[in-house]
């Protein structure tokens, strides 16, 4: 583990101008490694929902990434008011997003879906009114 | 088929091409973003009415070759800017998403 190369990003809250741009950054260094585009497209895909959500739910956060021999792996920490009920968050189409953000096209409530359906392990961990952290490894 | 000649062929407006060679395979319609995402494929022309800036980014990670805003839906100048930038194809056309499906099926 003492030579995995580790990417880190500071994730605006409330920011549309940027929102996406740490895993549009996290795409182009994964593409200059070589990697498999079918690989670059699922770690793209689960880190852009988890970045997006913690634009409109969370306030930001920051996101890690890390690249080992055998996966890749994203953690997304936030400090915001945390997810009640994950399991029910994990549904598609569950969605607390307002008006506002739904008129640019969020709020589908398949953002977790995705992350989930796009990477290999994925665990949530979340405290009411203390902040989310999500893990993801999506195999390479 | 490529993005200019698909534009050239169906008279699509080219809002900006920084990457006219890209090969279009398939394509997807759809406004929600988290839809485009998980269901768009690599290569497809991303068919949609959604405008505002964050469909650069959506564009980019889903890895379509380019999107098509029909309807005669136009970008803002710094929507515009940034899909230059990012290398991101925007075309454009008055048809509505449904006319454009009938027209280029079987062309991509
Ligand atoms: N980091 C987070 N902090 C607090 N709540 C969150 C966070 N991530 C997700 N949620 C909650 O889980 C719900 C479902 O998230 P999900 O990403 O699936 O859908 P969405 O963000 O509402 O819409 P979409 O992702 O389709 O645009 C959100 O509406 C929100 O209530
Ligand atoms: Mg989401």
């Amino acid at each position: 583990m003492s030579d995995k190369l580790v990417f880190r990003f500071d994730v605006q809250g409330d920011d549309f101008t940027s929102a996406g741009q740490a895993s549009v950054q996290v795409k182009k260094n994964l593409r200059q490694l070589g990697f498999d585009t079918e690989v670059i497209k699922r770690v793209s895909i689960a880190m852009y929902e988890g970045e997006i959500n913690m634009v409109i739910h969370a306030g930001g956060g920051t996101a890690e990434v890390s690249v080992t021999e055998k996966y890749i792996e994203i953690i997304l920490e936030d400090k915001g008011p945390g997810i009640e009920d994950i399991e029910k968050a994990m549904q598609a189409g569950y969605s607390t997003a307002p008006d506002s953000i739904r008129s640019l096209g969020f709020g589908a409530g398949m953002g977790l879906p995705n992350m989930k359906k796009n990477s290999d392990s994925m665990e949530i961990e979340s405290k009411l009114g203390e902040g989310t952290r999500i893990v993801m490894k999506v195999n390479i | 088929m490529t993005v200019e000649s698909l534009a050239e062929e169906f008279g699509f407006k080219v809002l900006t091409m920084p990457s006219p060679e890209r090969e279009i395979c398939g394509a997807y319609i759809g406004d929600l973003l988290s839809w485009v995402m998980g269901k768009a494929e690599s290569d497809n022309l991303w068919i949609t009415i959604m405008s505002n800036l964050n469909i650069v980014a959506v564009a980019t990670l889903a890895d379509v070759s380019s999107v098509l805003l029909c309807e005669g839906v136009l970008l803002d100048d710094e929507v515009l800017a940034l899909a230059e930038s990012k290398g991101v194809n925007v075309l454009a056309t008055d048809y509505s998403a449904y006319e454009v499906a009938k027209i280029i099926s079987g062309a991509v």
